[in-house]
């Protein structure tokens, strides 16, 4: 069973939620990314998505696109991010995901990618460019190695899309939280809950919200419809500014307790 | 190559290139603006409207001009050039523009968000808006604003909103990507009008068949004039949707040779040019897989061309299919080549060309010679170039010399 399957099942078995934090490879230098790597799950994060920096990031807003601008002013490369996860792996026991547009990894050759992610310990994988219409160039060859790929499901997506999304995944499904790019946001759509639980009736797998959640409120808010949460634009924000102790509080919100009736 | 071209196929590729590469977000938009897409096609309200407002609005056909002093002068291949310059607007952008403009009222959706680099695309399209009552949002790069001023205050005169795009290198290919988020965050009631033969499929489908245009009246008037079809057709390739639609009517025509002109700004042998297809290698970028201007590890290169509306670091999914096919030839031409067919244009024909156009026209200066006086070839002259006269001015010192 992949690392990933194996937490969701720990969690659900103690009634716990998801915290997975997202942050740049290469922002502030490839030599931090152990020490975040190792703060984040000390303070309590179920699994860590690991960005690779991209030139025209389409999906994202300026937080992560300024954090990529950083990375490959540092001289970050999908090869040398490669080669630092495979160092820091023997280190850290949660999931790691690598979340990357599909262009690198076409340059990388992704045969190649695949086979060199699988073996740093690289758990699953984030393309937000490919949807399940373009993922035949890669799922399969990820499936083999048993890196699992997480699909995103939208508010634009009919329940029917969700579902035959839902049902190809193996790890958790990623509930993009509004319609838009990736940054905080102060607010969500009232109907976002109900979404939530939709998406979580179809879905054979745990359910994670993503995308603008900012404040241990909105943790506490999605938790109560789905599995657990993504945070990033937050994440680097805090990292910049050097507000540990708000990460820690950022991912101890998802650990209280189950509001008792 | 032949009478079986059917591309793209139904998942939106050519041979490997095209496809779908777009947040999820977006999948339902572009799925639904092809279903709309193939209706349209089928609706000869629809058709009829388009072609009543490409005759009386944009004033097609556009002549297909014989220049019989350039003739003289390079002493080959008949030259005649096909005068998308002549269209409103003064490029051939209003031809996909107004089409999809129409499209975006079928869809119920009244709100329009396009990109442009030179301005041309920009202004095509908030002229469309102007005219059909829709609400249009430009993203246009910094770098681009400062090259083309008097685009920017035509599109606001227009209407339009211009908003500028800081990212990246702050040219065309960072107002698509930021065209591109606003879409994924408004997609809701707003239709994205891409100006080119690239992004996700269906628009590289949409724009070379409201592009396509171009070719099947040159066909047409060709035959009148010569009895015959041409030996070549030639235009210049930014995103690749003037060549597109001057090459899609002749695909099947295999004697006809189809050439495409890239920008070699200072040269294909230093940094500074967008000649993705004699350039680049593949990769995914805007929602489709091209031929790209990219790094070894994938990180996509900014390009350089005189002419801001060749200034990309790609190049249409058709297009890259065409090069590995063979069926279409891809060449290059230097900002210095293009500078001089322009004054060469100028001074023998009477007619001031786009510096984009301009490429078309110096590979057309070379490749004429080579070629017989039975034979001809066309031009596509795919818009005017008063918008570059300033941009023309500052490089050639003010005396056209
Ligand atoms: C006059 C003119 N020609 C050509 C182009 C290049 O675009 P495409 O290759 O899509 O025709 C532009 C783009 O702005 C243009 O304004």
């Amino acid at each position: 069973m992949n690392r990933i399957e194996k937490v969701f099942q720990n969690l659900h078995q103690h009634n716990e939620k998801a915290f997975v934090p997202y942050i740049m490879a290469g922002d502030g230098s490839l030599e931090t990314l152990a020490e975040k790597i190792t703060f984040l799950e000390k303070a309590g994060a179920t699994a860590i998505e690991i960005g690779i920096p991209f030139s025209d990031p389409v999906a994202d807003g300026p937080v992560i696109q300024q954090a990529g601008i950083r990375a490959l002013e540092a001289g970050t490369t999908l090869r040398s991010v490669l080669a630092k996860v495979a160092e820091i792996r023997p280190i850290v026991h949660i999931p790691l995901i690598f979340m990357t547009y599909m262009n690198p990894i076409m340059a990388y050759g992704i045969g190649n990618f695949i086979s060199e992610a699988s073996k740093s310990g690289i758990d699953g994988l984030i393309l937000p460019d490919v949807p399940l219409e373009e993922e035949e160039m890669i799922a399969p060859i990820a499936d083999r190695a048993g890196i699992e790929i997480i699909r995103l499901v939208t508010l634009t997506s009919p329940l029917e899309r969700i579902s035959a999304i839902a049902s190809k995944g193996k790890g958790f499904l990623y509930a993009v939280t509004v319609n838009g790019i990736t940054g905080a946001r102060k607010e969500f759509k009232d109907e976002l809950g109900r979404h939530l639980e939709k998406v979580k009736d179809v879905s054979p797998i745990p359910v994670l919200a993503g995308f603008g959640i900012s404040e241990p409120e909105h943790v506490k808010e999605m938790n109560q419809h789905c599995d657990g949460v993504i945070v990033g634009s937050k994440i680097i924000e805090l990292f910049q500014s050097g507000e540990l102790a708000k990460i820690e509080e950022l991912i101890a919100s998802s650990k209280i307790e189950e509001i008792k009736l | 190559m032949n009478a079986a071209y059917t591309l793209p196929d139904e998942r939106g590729h050519f041979g490997e290139y095209g496809g779908r590469y777009v947040p999820e977000t977006l999948m339902q938009a572009i799925l639904e603006l092809e279903e709309e897409y193939r209706k349209a096609q089928a609706d000869e309200g629809f058709q009829e409207e388009l072609q009543a407002l490409l005759k009386d609005y944009v004033g097609r056909e556009t002549p297909l001009y014989f220049a019989e002093n350039l003739t003289k002068y390079t002493g080959g291949a008949k030259i005649y050039l096909k005068r998308e310059d002549l269209n409103h607007t003064g490029a051939h952008k209003i031809n996909n523009s107004l089409g999809q403009a129409l499209l975006a009222l079928r869809m119920g959706k009244r709100k329009v968000v396009a990109e442009t680099g030179a301005g041309q695309h920009g202004v095509a399209t908030a002229t469309a808006c102007a005219l059909l009552n829709l609400e249009c949002i430009i993203f246009m790069g910094e770098e681009d604003i400062k090259r083309q001023q008097l685009n920017v205050f035509r599109m606001e005169l227009l209407g339009a909103k211009v908003v500028g795009v800081n990212s990246g290198s702050a040219t065309l290919k960072d107002a698509v990507n930021e065209a591109l988020r606003y879409w994924v965050t408004n997609v809701e009631d707003t239709h994205y009008i891409l100006g080119s033969v690239m992004g996700p499929h269906p628009f590289p489908m949409i724009v070379r068949d409201f592009q396509s245009v171009i070719g099947n009246e040159t066909k047409e008037q060709y035959h009148e004039k010569e009895g015959k079809l041409p030996d070549a057709v030639v235009a210049c390739i930014g995103g690749g949707s003037n060549s597109m639609g001057m090459f899609y009517p002749f695909i099947k025509d295999e004697s006809v040779r189809m050439i495409g002109v890239e920008a070699a700004g200072l040269g294909t042998d230093t940094e500074k040019h967008a000649a993705s297809l004699t350039k680049g290698t593949p990769g995914v970028l805007h929602g489709a897989l091209m031929y790209l201007l990219q790094d070894e590890h994938g990180q996509i290169q900014e390009a350089h061309s005189i002419s801001a509306g060749l200034d990309y670091p790609g190049v249409g999914p058709e297009h890259s299919y065409l090069k590995d096919s063979g069926r279409a030839e891809y060449e290059s031409i230097t900002d210095d080549e293009a500078l001089d067919a322009l004054k060469l244009l100028c001074k023998m024909e009477g007619i001031i060309p786009a510096l984009e156009s301009s490429h078309a026209v110096a590979y057309a200066l070379k490749l004429a010679p080579q070629m017989n006086k039975e034979e001809g070839l066309v031009v596509c002259l795919s818009g005017r170039g008063d918008k570059d006269v300033e941009t023309v001015r500052a490089r050639l010192g003010g005396n056209g010399e």
